[in-house]
C-alpha cells in the first residue's frame, strides 16, 4: 500500500469521467482523494454517459484512468479492462464483481419516483401517475433508448404493471399511456429542472434523487413495493491507463471505509454496506437516513438489460414521439 | 500549377524580381482547402470508412441493413418531415419578408433594420436558442406561466413544446431570416422597368407575375427552399437541447447508437446513418446548384 501511495504521488495526477459531483456525493469524494493524497484529479465530461466513458479510451495522456459503468458498458468492455483487486476485495459479494477483478460493483440503490408533494398528490402507486393531477409532470432522469438510469426507469414501471425482468413491453405502453393522457414530459429529469419545476416527479435511482431535497425541501421518494428494481454501477481500471498507480490508489480509497461511508452519505448504497455493518465500521446515521425498501429487491441481469434496451430502441419513439 | 510546381528553378533564376511572373495567387486559396480537408473531407472519409465495418471488425455492408428497421426509418422520415414544414414555412414568410424589405427604399430604415437582424438571428441557434424558448414558452417559461396565471393553458392536450411541433417552431426561428438573406439578391434582380414594360404593353398584376417575376423567382425560391431544407436536416444542437429522449430524429439517432450505455451501441450502424444523412444533403445541395446557375442567368 504504502509503494502504491508512493508511486501515485510520483504520477501526481488521476483522470475521471462522467462523475456529477451531485451523483452519489462524488464531489466529496474527489476533494475527499485530493486532500488526503495530494493528487490532481481532472474530472472529464461530468454528465456523460457509461459508454462516452469507454469511448474516451483512446490510448493518449488525456484518456481517463478509471470509469465508473452500468453493468451493460461493464460486460461489453472487459477488454479495455486491468484487472485489479482492491484490499477489501473479500467484502464484495461473488456475484458482484468479475472473478480477476477486471470490473467490480461500487454502489447502487433503487429505482424511485421522486416527487414535489406541493405539487402533486401523495403517490401510492405507479398507476396514480395515470391521474389528471399529473398532466404534464412526470418524466425519466435518462433517454431510455441509450441510458442505463432512464431504461431501468422503464423496466421498473413494467415490473409494477404486470412484466417482468423478462419483459419490459409493459413499461413502454405505461409510457405510451402516459404520453397519451398528456402526463408524461418529455425532458431528461436534472437537479436543474428538478429545481426549476419542470420535472416535479421524476423516475430516478433513490440515491439521486435524495439530493433533490436540497433545492425542493417537499421532494419525497416512493420506492413501489411490487416494484423494487435495483441497480449498481461497477469500477474499472482503463488497461492503457496514463496514471496506473494514481487508478489503483482511487480504487483502494473508493473501498476503504472512507469512500465506502462517502457514497453512503450521499445516499447510494456502497457495495461493501453489509460488510461493514457487521464490523461497525459504517456512518450508522447515514445509514439510517436511506430510504426504506418495502419488498424484495430484484436485479436485472446483464443479458436482460441489454434485451430489455433491444425492445425500447426499436419501440419507444413509437410510444412517446 | 504547372510553373509553381518549379518554385526552387524559378526562384533560383530570378532571386528577386521573378516572383511576380509566378502565379502565386492560388496560395490563397490554400487554407481554405486545408480548411475543408480537415474539417469536410477527413471526417466524411472517416464516416465512409467506419460505416464499411459490421460490429465483428469484418468489412461487410452489415451497418446498412441494420438501417433496415422501422424505428430507423421513423428518424428518418421524421427530419425530413420537420425540414420539409420547416423550410417550406421558412420559404414563405421569409419571402413575403424579403418582397417588403426589397420593394422599400435600398437605404431606407426598414431594410437595414431588417437585415442586420436577419443577419444575427439567422447565425442564432442550438443550445442558446432552444434555452430561450424554454425559458419563454417551456413549461416553467414566464409566457407560458403568465397565460397560466390569466386563465390561458396554452398546452391543453399534452406539451408539445417538447416534440417535433415544438422542433419546428424553434427551426422556424432561424429559418425565416435565412430566407431573408438568401433570397434578397434575387428580389433585387428584378428591374423596375419590366413591370412597366408588361404594363405598357397591356399587361396586369396578374400577367406580371405569371409570365415575368414569377418563372424568373421560382427557379430562386425552390433553391433558397432546398438551402432552408439542407439547414434545418443538418442541424443537431438545437435538437439535441430540446429533445432530450430518444433518436426521434436522424443526428440524435446517431448520437443514441454512438452514447448508449445499456448494450445498443453500435458506431459502425451510426457511421452508415450519418453516411445517409450525407447522401440526402448531397442531393439536396446538388438541386440547389443547378437552380441557382439557371436563377443567375437572368438574375445579375
Amino acid at each position: 500500500m504504502d509503494a502504491l501511495v508512493k508511486a501515485a504521488k510520483a504520477e501526481g495526477k488521476l483522470t475521471v469521467i462522467a462523475l456529477p459531483p451531485d451523483w452519489a456525493n462524488y464531489g466529496a469524494v474527489i476533494s475527499g482523494f485530493k486532500a488526503k493524497y495530494n493528487i490532481d484529479i481532472t474530472s472529464l465530461n461530468p454528465n456523460g454517459s457509461s459508454q462516452d466513458e469507454v469511448n474516451a479510451f483512446d490510448g493518449t495522456s488525456r484518456a481517463p484512468d478509471v470509469v465508473d459503468v452500468g453493468q451493460a458498458v461493464a460486460l461489453a468492455n472487459t477488454a479495455k479492462f486491468a484487472p485489479y483487486q482492491v484490499k477489501e476485495w473479500s467484502d464484495i459479494p461473488g456475484g458482484a464483481k468479475e472473478s480477476t477483478g477486471l470490473w467490480f460493483n461500487d454502489y447502487g440503490g433503487y429505482m424511485g419516483i421522486g416527487y414535489d408533494s406541493t405539487k402533486v398528490p401523495a403517490i401510492t402507486s405507479v398507476q396514480d401517475l395515470l391521474g389528471s393531477a399529473f398532466k404534464s409532470k412526470v418524466a425519466l432522469a435518462g433517454d431510455p433508448t441509450k441510458s442505463n438510469q432512464g431504461l431501468n426507469g422503464v423496466i421498473m414501471a413494467s415490473v409494477a404493471n404486470g412484466g417482468s425482468l423478462d419483459d419490459v413491453s409493459k413499461g413502454v405502453d405505461f409510457f405510451k399511456q402516459l404520453k397519451q393522457k398528456g402526463n408524461y414530459v418529455p425532458v431528461v429529469g436534472t437537479a436543474a429542472t428538478v429545481k426549476s419545476g419542470q420535472t416535479p416527479v421524476l423516475f430516478e435511482w433513490d440515491y439521486l434523487s435524495a439530493s433533490h431535497g436540497k433545492d425542493v425541501p417537499t421532494w419525497k421518494i416512493f420506492v413501489p413495493s411490487n416494484a423494487v428494481i435495483g441497480g449498481y454501477y461497477s469500477q474499472a481500471i482503463n488497461k492503457q491507463a496514463p496514471h496506473p498507480a494514481a487508478a489503483r490508489l482511487w480504487e483502494e480509497y473508493l473501498y476503504s471505509d472512507e469512500g465506502q461511508n462517502l457514497w453512503l452519505k450521499g445516499g447510494a448504497r456502497p457495495v461493501r454496506q453489509a460488510a461493514m455493518t457487521a464490523s461497525g465500521t459504517v456512518d450508522k446515521t447515514a445509514a439510517a437516513a436511506l430510504p426504506a425498501v418495502p419488498g424484495t429487491p430484484q436485479v436485472p441481469s446483464g443479458d436482460q438489460t441489454s434485451k430489455a434496451s433491444q425492445y425500447v430502441v426499436a419501440n419507444w419513439s413509437a410510444a412517446v414521439a | 500549377m504547372t510553373a509553381a510546381g518549379n518554385p526552387a528553378f524559378n526562384a533560383a533564376a530570378r532571386p528577386l524580381g521573378g516572383g511576380r511572373r509566378l502565379p502565386l495567387t492560388w496560395l490563397g486559396v490554400v487554407p481554405f482547402f486545408i480548411y475543408v480537408g480537415i474539417f469536410l473531407l477527413l471526417p466524411t472519409a472517416i464516416i465512409l470508412a467506419g460505416s464499411l465495418i459490421g460490429p465483428d471488425g469484418s468489412i461487410s455492408l452489415s451497418n446498412f441493413e441494420g438501417i433496415n428497421k422501422p424505428y430507423m426509418y421513423k428518424s428518418f422520415t421524421n427530419s425530413i418531415e420537420i425540414s420539409t414544414i420547416s423550410a417550406v414555412l421558412g420559404a414563405i414568410f421569409g419571402a413575403l419578408l424579403a418582397y417588403a424589405v426589397a420593394t422599400g427604399d435600398p437605404k431606407g430604415f426598414l431594410r437595414r433594420s431588417v437585415m442586420s437582424a436577419a443577419g444575427v438571428v439567422a447565425q442564432f441557434g442550438g443550445v442558446t436558442l432552444t434555452f430561450a424558448f424554454v425559458a419563454t414558452i417551456g413549461t416553467e417559461g414566464f409566457v407560458y406561466l403568465w397565460l397560466q396565471q390569466h386563465g390561458i393553458e396554452m398546452y391543453p392536450n399534452g406539451v408539445w413544446f417538447f416534440d417535433l411541433p415544438g422542433l419546428t417552431l424553434i427551426y422556424l426561428y432561424f429559418q425565416i431570416p435565412l430566407m431573408v438573406l438568401v433570397f434578397i439578391p434575387a428580389l433585387d434582380g428584378i428591374r423596375p422597368q419590366w413591370r412597366e414594360a408588361t404594363e405598357s404593353l397591356g399587361g396586369n398584376a396578374w400577367h406580371y407575375w405569371r409570365y415575368v417575376a414569377g418563372p424568373l423567382l421560382f427557379p430562386s425560391f425552390l433553391g433558397c427552399t432546398l438551402l432552408l431544407f439542407a439547414n434545418a436536416f443538418s442541424a443537431y444542437a438545437t435538437a439535441a437541447a430540446l429533445l432530450t429522449q430518444g433518436g426521434v430524429i436522424a443526428p440524435l439517432q446517431v448520437q443514441a447508437l454512438l452514447t448508449s450505455e445499456t448494450g445498443s451501441s453500435a458506431p459502425g450502424l451510426a457511421k452508415a446513418l450519418a453516411l445517409a444523412m450525407v447522401a440526402v444533403v448531397l442531393v439536396v445541395m446538388s438541386l440547389y446548384a443547378l437552380l441557382q446557375r439557371r436563377t443567375s442567368q437572368w438574375l445579375r
